[in-house]
């Protein structure tokens, strides 16, 4: 392998936006509304479209020839080292906006970040892609607000929304051996921001909206190293179905 | 739960440099920011546009279809009003 920090790492990025792809594209068809209804889908299909650039280029890396379906359809459960905020269900639509919105928040100062990559396969997969995350994160705070900031009942719901999917949002920053050494080679750009920018997005979002932050400190963390929550096996159920039943098949 | 139907917008499209806005469609949104939110999303996903407007539906006035002889018609006889009286000279091209 060329370089396995940099293969693992091209899995995180891709592992992220294939699975909240796949859980917003379980709204197709349900939506509150037509118009959100193609929103999320628009959104689902922009995740999607990351996850294949940044799979098919792990599979480069990896190079045993590997490309995105294969990465994507038919790894085993702990091969997929998405964060778990990602993987949680989609609830009701406020519980979809702030798993989106958290995401979001943290995506773009990322992708700003890694259009300054050394790698300029990685750089240019994050100037495509922060195009479409800086309308997601409009798109998810303009609804977190409203809801927010809503009548009574919109309030109450997205503030259990924010209280159950909180302690996710901290697996975001999750760094270890893999980033470090990226950053040594020049491949990844100092991360170290990021999260700065993030509270302070949500800080303000979440101000506008009315909402709380909540006081617990208990964090979950589990998923970069593949060990996932209940709800994961039934999403890759679906996700992988069709590959499994009719290997290799194509359309 | 609330019952109450957001307003009706009117969108419409400029789909390059130089041309008119052009109606597209209508949907419903609670504000302008959402009406242009949802029409980026429904309308412009085939790289239809580089420019939206939206106008709510309510101040769109239009004529009564009832006066549509009266307002229409007597232009239909009125063929002179069209550039179609004059020769065009040789070596005039785009005409």
């Amino acid at each position: 392998m060329k370089n396995e920090a940099l293969f693992r790492y091209l899995l995180r990025l891709g592992d992220d936006s294939l699975i909240l792809g796949q859980r917003l594209a379980e709204w197709c068809g349900h939506g509150p509304i037509l118009e959100e209804d193609i929103a999320m889908t628009n959104i689902s299909l922009d995740l999607i479209g990351q996850a294949m650039s940044l799979l098919d280029y792990a599979g480069v890396i990896e190079g045993k020839d590997r490309n995105c379906d294969k990465l994507g359809l038919l790894r085993y459960e702990k091969e997929y080292v998405n964060v778990l905020l990602v993987e949680q269900p989609n609830g009701d639509f406020g519980d979809t906006i702030m798993r989106q919105f958290l995401f979001d928040a943290f995506r773009k100062p990322l992708y700003e970040r890694l259009v300054n990559s050394s790698d300029k396969q990685l750089a240019a997969i994050a100037d495509k892609s922060l195009k479409e995350t800086r309308y997601h994160l409009k798109h998810s705070s303009e609804w977190v607000i409203r809801l927010g900031d809503g009548t009574e009942e919109s309030h109450e719901r997205v503030q259990n929304s924010l209280d159950t999917l909180w302690r996710y949002a901290d697996e975001l920053f999750y760094t270890d051996e893999v980033e470090a050494k990226l950053t040594v080679e020049g491949i990844l750009p100092d991360l170290s921001g990021i999260k700065a920018e993030w509270e302070s997005t949500v800080k303000y979002v979440f101000s506008e909206a009315t909402l709380e932050i909540p006081v617990n400190n208990w964090k979950f963390e589990g998923g970069r190293k593949g060990r996932h929550s209940e709800h994961f096996g039934h999403l890759l159920s679906e996700l992988q179905y069709m590959q499994r039943a009719y290997p290799n098949m194509e359309w | 739960m609330s019952t109450k139907e957001w307003p009706l917008w009117e969108v419409f499209i400029r789909s390059k440099q130089g041309l008119n806005h052009k109606h597209v469609g209508s949907l419903r949104a609670a504000d302008s920011t959402m009406a242009l939110d949802n029409a980026r999303d429904v309308y412009t996903r085939r790289s239809e546009g580089i420019s939206i407007w939206v106008v709510e539906s309510n101040y769109v006035h239009a004529n009564d279809p009832a006066d549509a002889d009266a307002y229409f018609e007597p232009s239909d006889t009125k063929i002179f009003r069209h550039p179609t009286f004059y020769e065009v000279h040789e070596g005039i091209k785009h005409m």
